[in-house]
């Protein structure tokens, strides 16, 4: 595929009124749409939206550690408290849970499955307007004394603090509803909305990954959601059943907790490897390796989620029995996860390999990911863990996972399915460097803290140790890169948008069933409901690409 | 294939010309009458009113539904599963604080309320049978039972709300019983030796002491007749070290020590006396009993909250039924509300035993 | 679409979308679950020990949601996959509480000793 500077690109045919972006104007036509379309854009820029404000909270703790002791003037140990909290509770609920399907999701599921729409458009917009409500009840606390009890909002200090835990954890509690609506109206969009001919094992593993998900989030996010209610109630009436003030326990909360946001990180990371597993045939025009070993991998990884959440909890005073089965059992999700990083290897090994920023995106991704998932092990190691707990290198762990795992999947698979989304080419240099940014950006962030951690650094504390120092900084100055990278996508994602609709259908050359429709597609999807007679990775070979339209037709055969 | 791909592509380019000959108005049949017009005008759509536009049948939309609603209640076992599981540690760890706690629930009302729901159930689902069959007159006649019986259900809860504000059996700190174990009819009736010899004990164990104001003998209770009990000093949980004398600590041994393994048992298993009866002091309440009120309420709350969800789901469906919209074609919304309600049913099935029939 | 054409061909014969009850077995329902809540009140008046009674009581109390679940709320005549839904709601529900029940079991002794030293008075 020639490399593409489509700055002024015109194309050849003039769009259309009945493209979903402009069939109906003005703001209600968007607040009150039953477009999915629509809706994962309203998500989007909402979720983008979210992760400028949780990435400023992170700039400001990385601010406040370039020095031990206070650095930032007006900053306070209990306002540091404050600032991860927001950071934590705000990327996690609003931004990587709803993340990728709710924003990608919502826009392309019912495209991959040459739907009209998913299965109950006003849930839809329900859950969109429930993640609003849930944002503004999160904002609340910010402004009302913002929460410091760190995202996982542990007891007993949750029913104790003064602080705005209730609008916190009750916006929790308001999200989680978003997000099990979701998860409702995926499954059964892909069990009842498939085309004729798309049996399960032609699904595009996109679908996989989200079915995955959506069982995660109807099973594991109503949990959280009594256990957040269970917390409110105790702050407010002292029921006493956490408070051990009051004869509670203060392990059943985390026992609780950790019930739904281990399978939560799950809900975070399954819908990225679905979108790798949409970008790396694409751009090394073969079909995927082993695809019906990654499909199924999706399911096992949701459901041996469930098995595991103890090892956030081996040194809470949890038995050492209940510790050995947990960490037996993380042992295991390693197999799932590493036969899908072998067979994306397997995928690319001699294929035609391009270079775009989807593709980029997805060879970080591999190598990030696996970081992040390796030392994932490291910390399921009992004996090691008890060192490593609460220390540098879980903070290092987990943004390994999610900002390179999530994130960047999510990156990818924004400027993947840009064209198709809105029409427009985004501008690929611009999209390249600001990869090339946020990878090292990334990288110069986490990785020192891996080395902070196991030195005996530990997480979210204000003041350290003088000989930390040089970590610290040197972490801080790969945050504001990675800040500076995320500009840069933005701006070149975002600088698209004021040109007239210029991608062509089919820009990658892929051949799920999203590409066979117009960029932007029409309110209505697809003219004829399409019908499937192979698989989703089928026929790289019968595409050319045309010059004049700049993206791939059917060989003329 | 790649005819397929060309075909759909070529349509994309050119929006859909390629319509074929609208077919006959099969319902159950995919047809491509609504292929011409993508955002499904087609006559198959037309024939049904209340067919959404990216369904292609009634029977597609009605199984959607289903699966969504059955999704939704699997969504809501999970919900109560915390309290269930917040319950069942305590009961496992502290069953004392049950059989305590229980003797100041009405096993006889929450039978009733078990009866009621089950009632509404029959009438739910036999609502649904109406529906699918359009009889319309019987369908509002269904609807209306289940939303009464809902509405007694509510009404018994009320007044087992307001007997233990006014008996003080509430939650947290607020726990502030007005009367023993060993003073209530329920345990009376059903352990009157063991009752006895409790009186016996206290009688002991409290000389000397004000009399506690029980709920009649409230000052100016004229008045003050429906006022919540009275702030009295509570007693300290555990009335052991009261007994400020060897004597009485000598008395009480004596008489514990004379009665029958029988008489004890209940007051034991109620955290009333300690398993070691040398080791007892003196009559205690258990320390915690304030957790069995505390699940108790979150429980039946949570529980009663849906109900009131279930009554406002079912006025809806009663409105619409009374405009005649259900028809063997579309009766989906009253199938779903009613698998909702015996959700509801389902969980006081076994709330009933856990909070109410402890042995 | 998958699913559109098969169901409504095997439709019942009265052509609907979906199995309709009939009502004497409605009713029948009813009156065998009235009977098993007499049953669940009657029972608590024997003694079966500490946990028998409990023992008894969820059992009647499965039996109970049983016959709702199967007749009331029609699996009997449903899709399979909405009782494997069910199915696996449930199992997540019993992995959840045996594992918390089970460690709770291992460190209620930090509990107690706790609960020694600082005992709990209601202020």
């Amino acid at each position: 595929m020639a490399t593409t500077t489509t700055t002024d690109f015109v194309s050849p045919e003039p769009s259309t009124t009945d493209n979903y972006l402009n069939n109906e104007k003005g703001l209600l036509s968007w607040l009150l749409t039953l477009d999915h379309k629509r809706i994962g854009v309203m998500y989007l820029f909402s979720v983008l939206a979210s992760f400028a404000l949780g990435g400023t909270f992170a700039l400001l703790i990385r601010a406040e550690l370039w020095t031990p002791g206070p650095t930032l003037p007006g900053v306070t140990a209990d306002m540091y408290n404050q600032f991860f909290t927001l950071h934590g509770a705000i990327m996690v609920f609003l931004v990587i849970i709803p993340g990728i399907p709710a924003a990608l999701g919502n826009i392309i599921l019912p495209l991959q499955l040459g739907a009209k729409d998913v299965a109950f458009p006003r849930l839809n917009l329900m859950s969109y307007h429930v993640w609003i409500l849930g944002a503004c009840f999160m904002l609340l606390s910010l402004v009302l004394g913002a929460a410091d009890t760190g995202w996982t909002f542990y007891t007993p200090y949750s029913t104790m603090t003064e602080t705005a835990v209730i609008p916190a954890a009750f916006g929790a509690f308001v999200l989680g509803f978003s997000s099990i609506f979701t998860g409702l109206n995926f499954i059964v969009t892909i069990h009842k909305l498939r085309p004729k001919g798309m049996t399960w094992f032609r699904m595009p593993l996109f679908v996989w990954a989200l079915y995955s998900t959506a069982l995660i989030q109807v099973l594991a996010t109503p949990v959280i959601a009594i256990t957040l209610l269970m917390l409110i109630v105790e702050r407010t009436l002292g029921i006493g059943i956490f408070d051990p003030a009051l004869g509670g326990d203060p392990v059943l909360f985390q026992h609780f907790f950790w019930f739904y946001s281990h399978p939560a990180v799950y809900i975070m990371i399954v819908p990225a490897f679905g979108v790798i597993s949409e970008i790396i045939p694409v751009f090394s025009r073969k079909p995927i390796f082993g695809y019906k070993f990654i499909a199924l991998s999706s399911v096992a990884i949701a459901i041996l989620g469930f098995l595991v959440w103890g090892h956030h909890m081996f040194t809470s005073g949890q038995s050492v029995l209940a510790g050995t089965i947990f960490s037996a059992i993380t042992f295991l999700i390693a197999i799932p996860t590493a036969i899908k990083t072998f067979n994306w290897l397997a995928t690319m090994y001699k294929g035609r390999i391009h270079l775009e920023t989807p593709m980029l995106y997805a060879l970080a991704f591999l190598w990030v990911f696996t970081i992040g998932g390796v030392t994932g092990m490291f910390l399921a190691v009992m004996s090691v863990d008890v060192h490593l707990h609460d220390t540098y290198f879980v903070v290092a762990h987990f943004h390994y996972v999610m900002m390179g795992g999530s994130i960047t999947a999510f990156l990818g698979g924004l400027h993947y399915w840009w064209p198709k989304a809105f029409g427009r080419m985004y501008n690929e240099q611009i999209g390249r460097i600001g990869a090339l940014i946020v990878f090292v950006g990334l990288n110069l962030t986490f990785f020192p803290q891996f080395i902070l951690g196991s030195r005996g650094m530990p997480r979210r504390y204000y003041n350290y140790l003088e000989e930390f120092e040089g970590l610290h900084q040197l972490s801080t100055i790969g945050a504001f890169a990675l800040g500076l990278g995320f500009l840069l996508t933005a701006y070149g994602l975002l600088s698209s948008l004021r040109k007239k609709f210029d991608a062509p259908a089919n820009p990658w050359g892929a051949t799920t069933l999203e590409w066979q429709t117009a960029s932007p597609p029409p309110y209505y999807n697809f003219a004829t409901p399409p019908e499937v007679t192979q698989g989703p990775y089928d026929g790289y070979e019968n595409l050319e690409y045309d010059e004049k339209i700049r993206g791939y037709v059917p060989t003329k055969a | 294939m790649t005819d397929t791909t060309s075909e759909t592509q070529s349509n994309s380019e050119t929006h859909g010309h390629s319509a074929p000959p609208p077919g006959e108005p099969e319902p159950h049949e995919q047809t491509e009458a609504h292929a011409a017009n993508g955002h499904g005008g087609g006559h198959g759509h037309s024939q049904y009113p209340h067919l959404a536009h990216h369904f292609d049948s009634p029977q597609q939309q009605f199984d959607a539904g289903k699966l969504g609603i059955w999704l939704f209640l699997v969504q809501e076992v999970l919900f109560f599963a915390g309290l269930f599981c917040a319950y069942t540690v305590y009961r496992a760890q502290h069953p004392e604080i049950f059989v305590y706690a229980h003797y100041h629930l009405d096993t006889t009302m929450g039978a009733v309320n078990t009866c009621v729901l089950l009632v509404s159930s029959l009438t739910a689902a036999w609502a649904v049978r109406n529906a699918q069959l359009g009889e319309k007159n019987k369908l509002v006649v269904n609807i209306s039972i289940t939303i009464l019986c809902a509405f007694v259900f509510l009404g018994v809860k009320y007044k087992e709300y307001a007997h233990k504000v006014h008996e003080g059996t509430l939650w947290g700190h607020h726990f502030n019983p007005q009367h023993e174990l060993w003073e209530l009819d329920s345990f009376k009736s059903k352990h009157p030796e063991s009752a006895k010899l409790a009186e016996k004990i206290a009688a002991i164990q409290f000389e000397g002491q004000p009399k506690r104001k029980g709920h009649g003998e409230r000052e100016g209770s004229g008045a003050e007749a429906k006022a919540p009990a009275p702030k009295t000093p509570p007693l300290p949980a555990a009335m052991a070290g009261a007994a400020d004398s060897d004597m009485k600590v000598r008395r009480i041994q004596s008489l514990l020590l004379q009665a029958s393994d029988e008489t004890l048992r209940p007051l034991v298993a109620a955290g009333i006396i300690k398993h070691n009866v040398l080791a007892t002091t003196g009559l205690e309440r258990p320390a915690t009993a304030h957790i069995f009120f505390g699940i108790y309420f979150f429980m039946t709350g949570l529980h009663g909250i849906h109900v009131i969800a279930g009554i406002i789901v079912w006025i809806w469906m009663l409105l619409k039924a009374q405009r005649g919209q259900f028809g063997p074609n579309y009766f989906g919304p009253i199938d779903y509300a009613a698998l909702y309600w015996h959700l509801v049913d389902l969980v006081w099935i076994y709330l009933f035993p856990l909070l109410y029939l402890i042995h | 679409m998958a699913d559109s054409k098969a169901p409504s061909q095997d439709a019942p014969h009265n052509h609907g979308l979906a199995h309709t009850t009939p009502v004497w077995l409605l009713v029948s329902i009813l009156l065998v679950l009235m009977f098993l809540t007499v049953l669940t009140v009657a029972v608590t008046s024997f003694d079966l020990g500490a946990q028998g009674n409990l023992v008894v009581a969820m059992v009647i109390a499965t039996i109970k949601a049983g016959l709702v679940v199967t007749f009331f709320m029609h699996l009997a005549w449903d899709k399979r996959f909405h009782a494997i839904a069910l199915a696996a709601g449930v199992l997540f529900l019993i992995l959840f509480l045996a594992m918390v029940v089970a460690d709770r079991g291992e460190y209620q002794i930090d509990i107690d000793r706790h609960g020694e030293k600082y005992p709990f008075k209601v202020k």
